[in-house]
C-alpha cells in the first residue's frame, strides 16, 4: 500500500501533459497492481509523453468514491481532455482501453 | 416447557429451535401504518428485505418512509442509496408527504447518496469488483451511525455493467456484507415477467420479501401489498390494500391477524323495545356486528335509524356512512317515523359520511372511513348499505373490505350496523355480499303481499349469544316509529 502513496502521482518527463488519467483503486490488490502495470504499458506504447497518471486509493480517501461517482474498481477516468471517459476493469484488453479512452495511437 | 432451572435462559434459546426462538426474532418497526401489524412487528432487524413491484407501485415511497419513520420514531439514522433518482428529486418527491429530508440530513439522521449508473460512460476491460460501492456505503453508514439502509433500485446496476457474472457475485457479497454490518436494509427491485424480480434477486435475499402491486380494474386503481415470505415468523399472507396518502403509506387492515377481540357483555338497546324483547337479551351486545337484510322498502334503514337515535340519546357518538342517500334525505325520512336526527347532529352525537360508491376505489373508501373513525371516535357505525359497495369491486373484494372493517371496529369496541339489499328473486337467505357468517346478529326483513295487503315481517336469523325468538314477526311503521308485533296468523293460533 505504501508503494502506491509514494508514486501516487506518476509524471512523465513532459510538463505539458494534455491527457490526464486517474486510476481509482482500493489498496494494493493483485487486480489494482496489474491494472496499473497494464495502464503504464499502454501509455508508454501509445501515448508518447503527452500523459500523466494519477493513482487514487479510495481506502485512504473514501470520500472521493462518492464525489467522483466511482462504483467499480479498478476504474480509469480520463479527466483531460473532456469529455470525461470511464473504463473499468484490470485494463487487460489493450484495444478496448484505447477505444474507451478515445485516444489514437501516438505512433 | 424447557428445563429452565438447569440452564441459563440464553443458552436454552440458542440451543433449542422452536416456537420460542421464532418469537424472539428481532424486528425493526417500520412506523408505516398497518405494515407493522401485518408483519407482526416490522422487518427483520439487521437483515435485508426485498421490496419488489412494477414501476410506479410505491417501492421508493415505502423505502423512504421506512427511513423517515425510523429516524423520527425509532431514533435510527438511515442511508438512502439511490441508483435512479437524484437527491434533489427525492427531496421534492417526498416533500408532498410532509417528509423533510433536508432537515433530517442536517440533523445527521439521513444520508442520501445518488449513484450514477450510465452505461454509455462505462467501458469494461477485464475483471472488476464493486469495492467502491462498498466504500461509499460504509462511509455513509459510518458518518451518521446508520442502522437502516435502502438501496433503490439496485437492479439499475444491471443496466450499467455487461458482465453479469461479476455483478451477481458482487451483489451476493453486498448482501452478506449488509448482514455483517447488522443494518436493517430494504432493497428494491423491479418485478420481472414470471419472477418476483427481473434479475432474480429473490435468490439472494431470503429473509423477507414484500411484493407491491398497482392495478386498475373498472377504471379504479388499487394498490396492494403482500408478504411473499418472512422467514421464521408469523405474518399475514393476504394481499392487503394500501394507499399513498398525504401523510404517508397506509396498509389495511389496521388489525386482525387474529380473532382476539374482547367480547363485550354490555347490551345496548336497539331503540325498538319490542325488538329488544325478541332478541332475548334486551338488545344487541356492544361492539357486535349487526346485519339487517331485506329487499327494497322493507325498513332496513328505519331499523338502523332507531339504533342511531337510541345511541344518540344514550350519549354515544354515531357515524352514519350513507352510500345511497344524502344526509338531508335520511334526516327527512327518519323524521317521518318520529326520529329526530337533526338535533343529534346539532349535538355532535351523529355525523354523516356521505359518498357515492363510485366516487373512489374501495381502498380509498376504507381509508376515508378509517380517517373518520379516528377523528370522531364513534361508538356506533352504520353502513347503509354494503350492497352499494358492489359498484366498486367484485363480491370477493367487497367481502374482504367488509371483513376488515368488521375486524377494525370490533377491535375498537364499536358497534356496527350494516344494511344489505337483497334481490327478492335470488335465493332469499343470501345477502349479496357474503358476510352473513361473520355478523353476530342478522335480522331479515321481508315485505310480502297477500290478499291485497303487503305485510312487513322481521325474523331473527341469528343472534349469537342470545336466546332469541324463532318466530317471524310483523314490522309496523308509524309516525311514532317501528313497532314489532306478532303476525296475525300466529296471534290467531295462540
Amino acid at each position: 500500500m505504501t508503494s502506491f502513496s509514494k508514486r501516487s502521482t506518476q509524471r512523465r518527463p513532459s510538463r505539458t501533459a494534455d491527457i490526464l488519467l486517474c486510476l481509482y483503486v482500493a489498496g494494493e490488490t493483485s487486480r489494482s497492481v496489474s491494472a496499473l502495470a497494464n495502464l503504464k504499458k499502454i501509455c508508454r506504447e501509445h501515448l508518447g509523453n503527452r500523459y500523466r497518471i494519477k493513482v487514487i486509493d479510495l481506502l485512504k480517501n473514501p470520500k472521493l468514491a462518492r464525489d467522483h461517482q466511482i462504483l467499480a474498481l479498478p476504474t480509469l477516468v480520463r479527466q483531460l481532455p473532456p469529455p470525461v471517459r470511464k473504463i473499468i476493469g484490470d485494463l487487460s484488453d489493450t484495444e478496448r482501453v484505447l477505444v474507451g479512452l478515445d485516444i489514437k495511437s501516438a505512433k | 416447557m424447557v428445563t429452565k432451572k438447569a440452564t441459563p435462559r440464553k443458552a436454552v434459546r440458542r440451543a433449542i429451535p422452536g416456537p420460542k426462538t421464532r418469537r424472539l426474532l428481532p424486528k425493526a418497526l417500520t412506523g408505516i401504518q398497518g405494515l407493522d401489524e401485518v408483519t407482526g412487528g416490522g422487518l427483520p432487524k439487521g437483515r435485508p428485505t426485498l421490496v419488489c413491484g412494477s414501476a410506479g407501485c410505491g417501492k421508493t415511497m415505502l423505502a423512504m418512509e421506512f427511513l423517515v419513520r425510523g429516524a423520527q420514531e425509532s431514533g435510527e439514522p438511515g442511508v438512502f442509496m439511490s441508483f435512479e433518482e437524484t437527491a434533489d428529486d427525492l427531496i421534492q418527491n417526498v416533500a408532498s408527504m410532509g417528509f423533510d429530508l433536508v432537515s433530517l440530513t442536517a440533523h445527521k439522521m439521513l444520508v442520501i447518496d445518488h449513484v450514477r449508473v450510465v452505461r454509455s460512460e462505462i467501458e469494461e476491460t477485464g475483471a472488476f469488483d464493486l469495492e467502491a460501492l462498498f466504500i461509499r456505503l460504509a462511509l455513509a453508514i459510518d458518518s451518521i451511525g446508520a442502522k437502516r439502509v435502502v438501496l433503490d433500485t439496485l437492479e439499475a446496476l444491471f443496466g450499467g455493467f455487461s458482465n453479469t457474472t461479476i455483478l451477481r457475485a458482487e451483489l451476493r457479497r453486498l448482501f452478506d456484507w449488509l448482514k455483517q454490518r447488522g443494518v436493517t436494509a430494504i432493497i428494491t427491485a423491479e418485478r420481472g415477467a414470471g419472477t418476483l424480480t427481473r434479475q432474480g434477486l429473490e435468490e439472494y435475499i431470503s429473509d423477507c420479501v414484500i411484493l407491491l402491486d398497482h392495478r386498475v380494474d373498472n377504471q379504479l386503481s388499487s394498490r396492494r401489498l403482500r408478504i411473499v415470505k418472512y422467514r421464521g415468523t408469523l405474518h399475514g399472507t393476504d394481499e392487503y390494500p394500501f394507499l399513498i396518502r398525504e401523510d404517508g403509506i397506509s396498509v389495511f387492515p389496521i388489525t386482525s391477524l387474529t380473532l382476539d377481540h374482547r367480547a363485550s357483555g354490555e347490551v345496548v338497546s336497539s331503540g325498538v323495545p319490542t325488538l329488544d324483547k325478541l332478541l332475548g337479551a334486551g338488545g344487541f351486545y356492544r361492539s357486535s356486528t349487526i346485519l339487517v337484510s331485506g329487499s327494497a322498502g322493507t325498513g332496513k334503514s328505519s331499523i338502523a335509524g332507531h339504533l342511531v337515535a337510541e345511541s344518540g340519546l344514550r350519549g354515544d357518538g354515531c357515524l352514519y356512512i350513507a352510500l345511497e342517500e344524502s344526509q338531508s334525505e335520511i334526516v327527512r325520512n327518519m323524521k317521518s317515523i318520529g326520529l329526530d336526527l337533526a338535533s343529534l347532529i346539532a349535538k355532535d352525537k351523529l355525523r354523516f359520511h356521505v359518498s357515492r360508491p363510485t366516487a373512489y376505489g374501495l381502498e380509498m373508501h376504507l381509508a376515508s372511513i378509517h380517517k373518520f373513525i379516528v377523528d370522531y371516535r364513534p361508538r356506533v357505525v352504520v353502513v347503509d348499505s354494503i350492497t352499494a359497495l358492489l359498484a366498486m369491486g367484485s363480491v370477493a373484494e367487497v367481502t374482504s373490505m367488509v371483513v376488515r372493517l368488521v375486524d377494525y371496529l370490533k377491535a375498537n369496541g364499536i358497534t356496527l350496523v350494516m344494511t344489505a339489499l337483497v334481490d327478492t328473486s335470488a335465493a332469499s337467505e343470501v345477502s349479496g355480499v357474503n358476510v352473513s357468517s361473520l355478523v353476530d346478529t342478522w335480522l331479515k326483513l321481508t315485505n310480502a303481499g297477500k290478499g291485497g295487503v303487503r305485510t312487513r315481517t322481521v325474523s331473527i336469523i341469528k343472534a349469537r349469544g342470545m336466546a332469541h325468538s324463532n318466530q317471524t314477526h310483523e314490522l309496523v311503521m308509524s309516525s311514532n316509529g317501528v313497532v314489532i308485533r306478532q303476525l296475525e296468523a300466529t296471534r290467531q293460533e295462540s
